[in-house]
């Protein structure tokens, strides 16, 4: 065993496959910091799947499934009611999964899942298309993003996956960004503590697929949030609530214009300034429906 | 003393759920599909009564169940699911995924045709397509054979190391919903048969990642140990087969089961419920100074090939039943046994029928090795 | 402990650099100045691939053997104490 091995604490090895910029190994990182050495973590087939290496050797030091794209929810009903099954106590199962895993192929078991309220955390990094095969569209890519397969940009909007979950009654939803890193992880700690199922949906920027200088991925994410585009908030037993910046947001003049995000990635280069005004009038239309969350 | 064993009278479905009941898995995945429902709900009933302790899943999909199986399995926990046609299809890429992962659990298939067009009654299709998964596949005659085997399976899974799944095949409504006369072992003479599972992946003192990313050169070894643990389960199915056979004081064979083959000039290869519809067509060949014999292939993979050969070198003829079909190629069975007499100088010929859930009586598989023995018999015949 | 026949489950153990040593990755070298850190942490916090340590002196240090230079320590330093210098001159 290598010295970092010998840590007290469940770590995400650095020297791994991830892209330069790629914040997966730090969201991991965090992750497991959080949850600790009792957790399992069940992957589906996406980026992470190389970043975890080969049979020679993984980043991760806690027990990794790596799974079908569409079953990841389900390995983990099955390891999480086998764990009790045993006698073991005090133990974490957590899906890990992309967007396209998430919300298109696996979309079914996640439900499915949700609807048992089986006992697992389940976190969706998104980056907003499938990436790992070369930034093809994604039920989750947003409305004028190019990609692979959307050359003219996409023309549909991006599917609220969170409030999809909200209407799950799950004990706990939660969106977070890498760019509000205590934010994500308070609510990693939160969720840890919540028996049932628990969903986090992570806003992970990717360098090569957003087509942004590697050095920006911080940035990207915090103006992501910054502009209200990605609003920061958890739902506890169906009670909503802001977090962190996005507390503010409710007033328009502290949001940023959505251009802020926008410019800083080729992948919306070819916007109209109209489809750039259609972005900011769905983003403040978006608040406006927060708001009757927030009071209810 | 030993206690006196129970003699029951069970469908098909029922049989079997009362083995998995006796072999005590932790987590089981329910997902509705006809003709195998009635065993999951005899599985919940088990557990809403007390009688077996599991952790049911009512999940949303064959995929998810197979899914599912595999977590728990992977997590230490004896498990077990049952689909049919559709819904073995629709588990496909999670069958694979087990296999190639070599995590040892068990599942039945209550086999049915596929669709298009809908058909709920029963033909191999099904079972016979997922022959290069990594599974151990078996297949039983009657109700007492799916009782046995079921059990047995759970055994062969988990003998030390091999680290093979066991896919349990019965014929839908024929053996599922056909009420039948068996001997159940007793609860305690299952604990002995079944030892508690050993098999684990999650330890966090020592996390490994499972399902690996395996480079060029790696992915072909573990192909190649597969193959190898594949040959090597020939040899541990006929170890618990001896095993299960003392134990029950009936001959319970695991891979092949002969029926008057010593003297006989024709052999009839079926798998399945229909062998039992040769056997009586043997009888009234021979009653008609034909004779005839039955190989039942009871385990498809590993294909007993080196048993095949040995029974069915020295004869005039052999007629292959076949319930499933490889289009553009011929009969899924025939194909196989003719594979493994290859060299041999024996005509292999084929019958195929009962797809649909097609009647197949006795007098029609007599009045197809009439034909072979007056050297009328087309090389492939299909009842149609 | 876990223990399967050799080639029989595929599975992997933990491993510092399972993409070997991804130092060889950077085209740019993010360089300290140690003149101007305030230990404010940011880098140590952010660094996405989790190759930058806190020393004992609360000093941040990059382990340069994994840093792949994508340049987010440089980005995220409110003081300007990281600059990106080329690889190759």
């Amino acid at each position: 065993m290598t010295e970092a091995l010998r840590l007290d604490n469940a770590r995400f090895l650095r020297g791994n496959a991830a892209c330069p910029g790629c914040p997966i190994p730090k969201e991991l990182d965090t992750l497991l910091s959080v949850m600790g050495k009792r957790t399992v973590l069940v992957v589906p087939a996406s980026c992470t799947s190389v970043i975890l290496g080969d049979t020679r050797g993984t980043p991760s030091t806690v027990p990794v499934i790596h799974s079908a794209m569409a079953a990841s929810a389900a390995i983990a009903s099955g390891v999480e009611r086998a764990l009790r099954a045993r006698g073991e106590k005090d133990f974490n199962v957590v899906v890990w999964a992309g967007d396209g895993a998430t919300g298109d192929i696996g979309f079914a078991t996640l439900s499915g899942a949700a609807e048992r309220n089986e006992n697992i955390l389940y976190v969706c990094y998104d980056n907003e298309a499938f990436m790992n095969t070369g930034i093809q569209r994604s039920s989750l890519t947003p409305y004028g993003a190019w990609t692979t397969t959307t050359p003219e940009g996409k023309r549909e909007f991006k599917k609220p996956l969170p409030l999809v979950m909200m209407q799950h009654r799950i004990p706990y939803v939660a969106t977070a960004s890498i760019g509000y890193i205590f934010d994500y992880e308070q609510k990693l700690r939160k969720a840890k503590g919540i028996k049932g199922f628990r969903y986090i949906h992570l806003l992970s920027p990717c360098p090569p697929g957003w087509r942004y200088d590697s050095s920006l991925t911080v940035e990207v994410a915090k103006l992501a949030v910054d502009t209200g585009i990605w609003p920061l908030f958890e739902v506890e037993n169906g009670e909503f609530r802001l977090t962190s910046v996005s507390k503010t947001h409710l007033d328009k003049s502290r949001r940023k214009p959505v251009e802020a995000y926008l410019k800083l990635q080729g992948r919306f280069k070819n916007l109209t300034q109209e489809q750039v005004q259609e972005i900011q009038r769905m983003v403040d239309e978006m608040w406006e429906e927060i708001k009757a969350l927030v009071k209810k | 003393m030993q206690k006196a064993r129970k003699v029951l009278a069970l469908v098909g479905n029922h049989a079997v759920a009362y083995a998995v009941k006796q072999a005590k898995p932790q987590v089981l995945a329910v997902f509705p599909i006809t003709p195998q429902t009635t065993m999951l709900e005899k599985l919940a009933e088990y557990i809403a009564e007390g009688e077996l302790k599991a952790e049911l899943v009512k999940i949303e999909s064959e995929h998810s169940a197979m899914a599912t199986i595999f977590g728990a399995a992977v997590a230490g926990a004896r498990v077990f699911t049952a689909t049919s046609s559709q819904g073995l299809l629709y588990m496909t890429e999670m069958i694979y995924w087990v296999g190639g992962a070599r995590v040892p659990l068990v599942a039945a298939v209550a086999t049915r045709a596929i669709a298009a067009p809908w058909s709920i009654l029963d033909d191999h299709h099904d079972f016979v397509s997922k022959r290069d998964a990594i599974w151990i596949q078996m297949m039983a005659e009657d109700v007492q054979d799916a009782y046995d085997l079921t059990l047995m399976a759970f055994r062969i899974s988990e003998y030390p190391n091999l680290l093979l799944p066991v896919m349990m095949g019965f014929d839908g409504f024929i053996l599922t919903h056909t009420m039948e006369r068996l001997e159940v072992l007793n609860d305690e003479e299952v604990d002995e048969f079944l030892p508690p599972r050993k098999f684990n992946l999650i330890d966090f003192e020592d996390p490994v990642s499972i399902g690996q990313v395996a480079d060029s050169s790696e992915y072909i070894k573990y192909r190649y140990y597969a193959m190898k643990a594949m040959e090597n389960a020939k040899s541990v199915i006929e170890e618990v087969s001896k095993e299960y056979s003392k134990l029950v004081g009936r001959n319970v064979p695991g891979l092949v089961e002969d029926f008057m083959c010593d003297d006989a000039d024709y052999a009839i290869v079926a798998m399945g419920a229909w062998s039992g519809d040769v056997r009586e067509a043997v009888r009234r060949l021979r009653g008609e100074g034909i004779k005839a014999c039955l190989l039942k292939v009871k385990t498809f993979r590993p294909f007993p090939k080196e048993l095949i050969r040995k029974y069915l070198s020295e004869k005039k003829a052999v007629l292959v039943m076949d319930r499933a079909y490889s289009y553009g190629l011929g009969g899924v069975l025939a194909s196989e046994v003719k594979s493994a007499m290859y060299g041999l100088q024996v005509p292999v010929y084929n019958f195929v029928a009962g797809l649909g859930g097609q009647d197949v009586r006795p007098s029609v598989i007599v009045d197809m090795v009439k034909k072979l023995h007056e050297g009328t018999l087309q090389e492939e015949v299909w009842l149609v | 402990m876990i223990e399967v026949p050799e080639y029989s489950v595929p599975l992997a153990r933990p491993k510092l650099g399972s993409a070997g040593k991804t130092g060889f990755w950077r085209t740019s070298r993010p360089v300290i100045d140690y003149q101007k850190c305030t230990k404010c942490r940011l880098c140590v916090i952010y660094c996405v691939e989790n190759t930058i340590d806190l020393m004992p002196d609360m000093y941040p240090r990059i382990d340069y053997d994994y840093c792949k230079g994508c340049g987010v320590c440089s980005n995220v330093c409110p003081h300007e104490a990281i600059t990106m210098e080329p690889e190759v001159k």
